[in-house]
């Protein structure tokens, strides 16, 4: 096997997908992260998936690099180079490189000759042996020898070796000796590959221009800054994956933004709760006070919350709830992802309840719908969850900068003050009731004129315990008109009809990129059809109305149990008939083919 | 209507506290408790209390779980807000709402079920994070609204009215508070208003959370003999083991009463606290001592009353949260928001 010659097929500059499989807990994330950066700079279009375990040192992880010039950037099913430092994953690792691809791996030991694909060209550096060299400490020779492999790596994918050393000086800004040894094993890795292979691989990175007023961010940081920007005082959580990062970027932000620079006090406090049922106990008493509040949290929490946020919505309570998905039912694999909470948020706890979702897409819409869900919350005194998922949370997207709106005037709902209390005979915390079925409420420490007395409990429009059938059903039913008020203002679809195809593809949240995609791949297969993302529940008039345009929708998801489409035939006078399912819930980001191979089987069925 | 609406009755002689209101305005709903629940006795109390202190009622905000207590925040301050959350949960509850407004005189009233089975975990946080409360456990050692089972502090021995008994250990709120920090722990009988009065006031005045643990028999299920949470076995048992006057800030202590055997604590607030009687030994601000006097009090059977442990020093919630002096319901948003121009600096560029 010659290492040096390489099988030419096509070009694949700026269309390429690699992917790097290392043991967690060795210091890889921030070598592939320096790569994922380094092509954002080059200006092409980028994603970055990290498929992590749920441990902390020693299980198998990866890290997927998806370049795209189009942009289409959504996950990668096979790979033109796959970096192979994992003995563990090594023979799963192999028959996922795509046919004529490269496989660089560690030569400091032998291969298995088992393992040797004939139609794979195989790269080896002896990265260990290099760094044990060149390094003292065994800590230090871990470290590097990533260092070293994204030194080859920027080698054979033709990375700007300016941009590198630009972005070294930045990440260890005033920690000279670390950024010296960082390029020193970035250059180690460099020249021997450009000593050893011919550079660059077909599959390489040319400059272009496509990134210009972009960022990296991940959604679960976004989503922090949009509850920071939205006015949240008070947040209350418990840790878990993988939601813990909004929380940490909240806390973070408000230490940064929330200081008064006169008196040094915070305008803010993060309540991080014995347990989930506490954390919801705190976002409603601090909602009910008549602060922002807001908790994050993802599957199992949503499960102990159950209980408060049926209070929530029968005592009419405002909260934000940020769900960031993760693999279910139970535990499930924490470190995966999912889109398998909607009919659990849709109709959280026990009794008649219904509630509002939020789905964003990336993220920019958990910035946007940050404030979004608050004026919701507050308008409709009600619980409202932003249904975000570990794709979307955990990993760096290119994005739009963030934008505010600095007009913006956060929409606190109907809420009495002192003044408005004396001008009324009487108040009733439950009536009158406006257009879109909302009461007036009040808070403490106001007047006590707007007393009332808060319950779960069977209550009157007056706020009075009943247990008079009328006087229960006359709140109750004020409560569904309410959450069917709400519809016209949750975000429109995105809609995308120019096809004007009987065939509608219907999805949401983080399969956005993959259905785009997708519906440009099957077009090429003579397949048209439209798209449409929903982005919140309840469904309003343009959900609707796209589908009672369309013959037969594909409702593209990732759970088992096609559980948007059930929202849907359950929420629209849809024929269940018409909906059929692409499902996609393994637990790892969603790929167009995915969707292509599915929507291609229900068409030609 | 099942909710009975109480009239309001006032006589002109009745005395009027600083804000000009009498006893009345600091009344509430009309209780449809059993005829002689302990509930209502502490009902009065704090309801005498809070007219005492000079709270504004539109200042307190009352909250509770489920439960026959629970039902109790109803009968006081009715131009107070209320919240009536789920069962155990009023803890997180209070949390956020004293997160939100630090002005609110926040009192939530508990039962043993409650407390110390449901919402165990959250009162033991509560108490590590020493939000500042005033928290009333209406103790009577069975769930009454279910006719009667065991609560998680009912005593081994004790019996219910078919004569069966509890075998599982008790869980004693007072121990708990002083195993995780608690910085005010106070036990109280219902039958004796005298006590919990300034007990209920020195609470209010507390920087932090303050646990009053109130023996309060349930007359229906839990007064007969054999129970140890009776009226009758209460007093029987009850022993002061502190005895004390809560001093409020505008009145001076007199130099001419007696001071010898009489500890005084100096509350935040300019408020003293004196412990006019106290056994050898006894010192209500050393948590080993009080411990140990408990526990051998325990030993011998008797039911500790008073305000058994006082911690002026340790910081509350807000203290440790470094939170603005404003209550955060008031901060304008304004102040909260950073502007368009602080995202330049956002995400990776």
């Amino acid at each position: 096997m010659a290492e040096e010659r390489f099988q030419v097929t096509r070009s694949k500059v700026n269309d390429f997908a690699l992917k790097l499989a290392n043991v967690n807990g060795t210091g890889s994330s921030s070598a592939n992260n320096l790569l994922m950066r380094a092509i954002f700079r080059m200006g092409v279009p980028v994603s970055g998936k990290n498929l992590f375990p749920s441990n902390i040192q020693g299980l198998p992880t990866w890290y997927e690099i998806r370049v795209n010039k189009y942009g289409h950037v959504s996950r990668a099913r096979e790979y033109d180079l796959m970096v192979a430092m994992n003995g563990q994953t090594y023979a799963r690792d192999v028959a996922e490189v795509t046919s004529g691809g490269f496989t660089m791996y560690d030569s400091s030991w032998p291969l298995d000759r088992d393992l040797i694909r004939e139609d794979v060209t195989y790269l080896g550096v002896p990265l260990a042996e290099m760094c044990n060299d060149e390094f003292k400490g065994p800590r230090e020779r871990i470290l590097m020898k990533n260092i070293a492999c994204a030194g080859a790596l920027v080698a054979m994918l033709g990375i700007d070796m300016e941009v590198i050393a630009q972005l070294l000086t930045e990440q260890f800004a005033g920690k000279e000796k670390l950024r010296e040894s960082n390029q020193r094993a970035l250059r180690l890795g460099h020249d021997y590959a450009t000593s050893h292979f011919d550079y660059p691989l077909p599959c390489r990175i040319e400059s272009m221009d496509a990134t210009r007023g972009s960022i990296l961010i991940d959604g679960n940081t976004a989503a922090a800054l949009g509850c920071v920007y939205a006015g949240a005082t008070v947040a209350a959580w418990y840790p878990i994956t993988p939601s813990t990062s909004l929380m940490d970027a909240f806390a973070k932000y408000c230490a940064k933004f929330r200081r008064d620079p006169e008196t040094g006090r915070n305008n803010y406090l993060v309540l991080q709760a014995e347990d989930e049922l506490a954390a919801i106990g705190m976002v409603l008493g601090a909602s009910w006070a008549g602060a922002r509040a807001f908790t994050s949290t993802s599957g199992p929490g949503i499960s102990l919350m159950q209980e408060l946020l049926g209070m929530g919505y029968y005592a009419e309570i405002p909260a934000v709830i940020f769900d960031v998905q993760r693999v279910g039912p139970s535990t499930g694999m924490p470190t995966r992802v999912q889109q398998a909470d909607i009919l659990t948020c849709a109709y959280a706890s026990h009794g008649d309840t219904k509630h509002v979702l939020l789905f964003p897409a990336h993220p920019a819409e958990c910035f946007e719908m940050a404030p979004h869900a608050f004026d919701l919350a507050e308008r409709f005194q009600t619980p409202v969850f932003v249904l975000s998922d570990l794709d979307i949370g955990m990993n760096d997207w290119v994005s739009p900068a963030l934008e505010w709106d600095d007009s913006y005037v956060p929409d606190r709902g109907r809420v009495l003050d002192a003044g408005e209390l004396r001008e009324l005979e009487v108040f009733h915390r439950y009536e009158p009731a406006d257009a879109e079925s909302v009461a007036a409420r009040t808070l403490p420490g106001v007047s006590e004129l707007g007393a009332y007395f808060t319950r779960g409990s069977g209550h009157t429009i007056e706020g009075a315990y009943t247990e008079y059938p009328e006087e229960y059903q006359a709140v109750l039913d004020r409560l569904s008109r309410k959450h069917t008020a709400v519809a016209e203002h949750i975000p429109a679809p995105i809609v995308d009809d120019r096809a004007q195809a009987p065939l509608g593809i219907v999805t949401l949240g983080s399969c956005e990129l993959a259905v785009l995609e997708a519906i440009e791949l099957l077009g090429k297969r003579e397949i048209a059809a439209d798209y449409m993302r929903v982005r919140g529940f309840p469904f309003g008039a343009a959900v609707r109305a796209f589908l009672d345009a369309h013959d037969t929708i594909i409702v593209v998801e990732q759970n088992r149990d096609g559980q948007l489409r059930t929202l849907l035939t359950l929420e629209t006078p849809v024929s269940k008939e018409k909906l059929r399912s692409v499902l996609a819930y393994g637990g790892y980001p969603l790929s167009a083919e995915d969707v292509v191979d599915g929507v291609t089987k229900i068409v030609e069925a | 209507m099942p909710s009975i609406v109480k009239p309001v009755v006032t006589h002109p002689g009745l005395d009027r506290n600083a804000l000009g209101l009498t006893i009345r305005d600091y009344e509430g709903g009309m209780s449809t408790l059993c005829a002689g629940c302990g509930h209502d006795s502490v009902t009065a109390a704090i309801t005498h209390a809070l007219w005492e202190s000079d709270t504004p009622p539109h200042m307190i905000a009352k909250l509770s779980g489920i439960g026959c207590s629970a039902k109790t925040a109803a009968y006081f301050a009715r131009g107070a807000h209320g919240f009536n959350g789920c069962h155990g949960r009023m803890p997180p509850i209070a949390t956020g709402a004293s997160a939100a407004n630090r002005d609110l005189l926040c009192i939530g009233i508990s039962g043993d079920g409650d407390s110390l089975s449901i919402g165990l975990g959250h009162l033991a946080h509560l108490v590590r994070r020493n939000v500042r409360m005033v928290y009333v456990i209406e103790n009577n050692g069975v769930y009454g609204l279910t006719k009667g089972q065991f609560s998680a502090s009912a005593d081994v021995g004790s019996t219910t009215k078919r004569g069966e008994a509890n075998h599982l250990q008790p869980i004693d709120p007072i121990f708990l508070g002083l195993s995780v920090g608690a910085t005010f722990l106070a036990r109280g009988f219902s039958g004796d208003k005298r006590q919990l009065v300034p007990i209920f006031r020195a609470a209010m005045a507390h920087r932090g959370l303050s646990v009053i643990d109130v023996i309060s028999p349930c007359v229906t299920f839990n007064d007969h003999e054999g129970s140890t949470k009776s009226y009758l076995f209460t007093r029987q048992h009850d022993v002061q083991m502190t005895v004390t006057d809560f001093v409020p800030p505008a009145e001076e202590i007199s130099a001419t009463i007696p001071t010898e055997g009489v500890v005084s604590i100096p509350m935040h607030d300019g408020a003293t606290l004196r412990f006019r009687s106290v056994p050898d030994g006894y010192d209500p601000t050393d948590r080993l001592a009080v411990m140990e006097h408990l526990m051998s009090a325990r030993g011998r059977g008797e039911i500790v009353t008073g305000l058994l442990y006082i911690d002026e020093q340790s910081s509350d919630l807000h203290e440790l949260g470094n939170t603005t002096e404003a209550p955060l319901t008031q901060v304008p948003y304004e102040k909260l928001c950073p502007g368009s121009a602080a995202l330049a600096g956002v995400g990776f560029r």
